[in-house]
């Protein structure tokens, strides 16, 4: 593809500030004898095609160029077609002053010394015409992936600042570093962790009711709604894990949607359900005899339940690097054993989905242990519990470097 | 199913497991926790455990193994164990009919 370029520069120094109009005519005429050279040497190249650019920001506007058109059109050149439209769009600041300067020496050399031969202003204006060609292309691609990025980046900080709203309104303190970036590869992960910022929305609501609730001493039948509300949120919770577990089953194991002091207390992919029996239990004071029984009974049950899947995580892990450190090494062959490893992962899955069971029905069996209002409070003291590590998370992440202060500052 | 059946039917606590089957194992440890032990028959080590895996798969429960049977009645796989366990459940369940308590 040919382009008309050094019409191209000329035109471009029409539209600098300083040109002379006077100029214009003599650059014309130089235009038009090199394009019809050039069209006389090359019949089978189209004419001009450039298309204006709004991206012209630092040249005149671009009436210039119709003032320009019109010069071309007065001299009647037969070559150049009057709908002159120029590519300029990543050109225009790339053009070095020396190729210009260079195609502006032929017309003053064309007027002092016109026998010098056209070859060489030939070959001068091909090679330049090259080069800015060139130059151009790699202009545009760079261009291209800046533009990419820019792009990208206001995607992030769009994220992040929601992330932000959302973490400030809810008054708790999900780190947001995490969320949404590493996500973007998988639908999956990416659905979780919109789903569970919405999760935690209403969790944060629904402690809030059930504070209220007890301060203001509401019936047994309405708190009993507010109870149901919270147990099915928690429900809903595990369901979500369920399915994003089938997506990216590590991805649960890590714990990453939740904060870094929750990750510390992580067992298998979310808490350990005698935690959890441990933190309620002395809040919800006090408990009948066979209560306290039935308590006791259910956390020996919920700690060997633990215990057993331990375990049998711990055999999981054992078998995993078994195989994968199976065969010979040395040769940096792997895919047998990372074949056979994938088949024993699989049996991760299930460990999650059970752990999600065992803390599904722990919260269960302490809803039909307690009443209505233990309940209630119990509930509550799980969330505010949940709160205070998020909390501890923020103050951590913050903290100046050296002993850690709690200032109103720190704790958001 | 026969042979799965008639091994279930056999008093006390049947495990049908496999020696490769980690979430098997976790239930054994379980059983060993609350000191019971189970008659446990692994089906990769059973000249007929591919026919006996196919038809513990046919009574609805994915993966097939582990699959617990108490006085030769269908408990279920883990989630049932477990959730037996948590409701105190399974202790009694295991009393009458334990076949040795260590």
């Amino acid at each position: 593809m040919l382009f008309f370029s050094s019409s191209l520069y000329i035109s471009m120094y029409c539209l600098l500030p300083d040109f002379k109009l006077s100029n214009a005519y003599n650059f014309n005429l130089t235009c038009t004898k090199a394009a019809s050279i050039i069209s006389s040497r090359s019949m089978d190249f189209p004419s001009t095609l450039f298309v204006p650019s709004r991206t012209m920001g630092t040249y005149e506007p671009i009436h210039q160029i119709g003032l320009w058109g019109e010069n071309f059109k007065s001299i009647g050149s037969p070559n150049i077609s009057p709908s002159v439209i120029f590519d300029v769009a990543n050109k225009l600041e790339n053009e070095s002053e020396t190729t210009s300067h260079e195609l502006l020496a032929p017309s003053s050399k064309y007027d002092q010394e016109a026998s010098k031969p056209f070859d060489k202003i030939q070959r001068r204006l091909a090679q330049n015409r090259e080069a800015a060609r060139k130059s151009r292309l790699r202009k545009k691609a760079y261009v291209q992936q800046l533009e990419n990025s820019r792009l990208k980046l206001i995607q992030l900080e769009q994220e992040l600042e929601r992330a932000r709203q959302q973490c400030l309104y809810a008054g708790g303190a999900i780190e947001v570093g995490h969320l949404g970036i590493s996500g973007a590869l998988n639908s999956g992960i990416t659905a979780f962790e919109m789903e569970y910022e919405r999760w935690m929305e209403e969790q944060n609501k629904q402690i809030c009711d059930l504070r209220s609730a007890l301060n203001a001493q509401i019936s047994d039948i309405e708190l009993h709604i507010l109870v149901e509300s919270g147990m099915s949120h928690y429900l809903e919770l595990f369901r979500m894990k369920s399915s994003v577990a089938k997506a990216d089953v590590f991805y649960v194991m890590s714990g990453t949607w939740k904060t870094s002091a929750e990750r510390f207390f992580s067992w298998i992919g979310g808490f350990r359900p005698s935690e959890l029996l441990k933190v309620l239990v002395p809040q919800i004071d006090p408990l009948t005899d066979h209560q306290i029984l039935e308590v006791c009974n259910l956390k020996q049950s919920c700690q060997q339940a633990e215990d057993a899947l331990s375990q049998g995580m711990e055999k999981l892990r054992e078998t995993v690097s078994a195989t994968l450190a199976s065969g010979q090494m040395g040769q940096g062959t792997y895919l047998p054993q990372v074949a056979m490893a994938m088949e024993k992962l699989e049996a991760l899955v299930n460990f999650v989905n059970q752990a999600d069971h065992l803390r599904k029905e722990t919260l269960q069996q302490m809803s039909y242990i307690l009443t209505t209002r233990q309940a209630a409070r119990g509930l509550l003291a799980l969330g505010e519990y949940i709160q205070r590590l998020q909390a501890l998370s923020t103050v951590w992440a913050n903290r100046p470097h050296g002993p850690a202060k709690l200032t109103v500052e720190n704790v958001r | 199913m026969d042979k799965v059946m008639r091994l279930a039917s056999e008093n006390g606590l049947v495990l049908f497991s496999k020696s490769s089957c980690c979430l098997c194992y976790a239930v054994k440890i379980l059983f060993q926790e609350i000191r019971v032990t189970p008659t446990v028959h692994e089906l990769d080590q059973d000249p007929e455990g591919r026919e006996m895996e196919s038809a513990l798969s046919r009574l609805g429960y994915s993966p097939p193994v582990p699959a617990v049977f108490i006085g030769g009645k269908l408990v279920g796989s883990t989630n049932e164990v477990m959730s037996l366990h948590l409701s105190g459940g399974l202790i009694p369940l295991l009393k009458p009919n334990h076949s040795m308590l260590n």
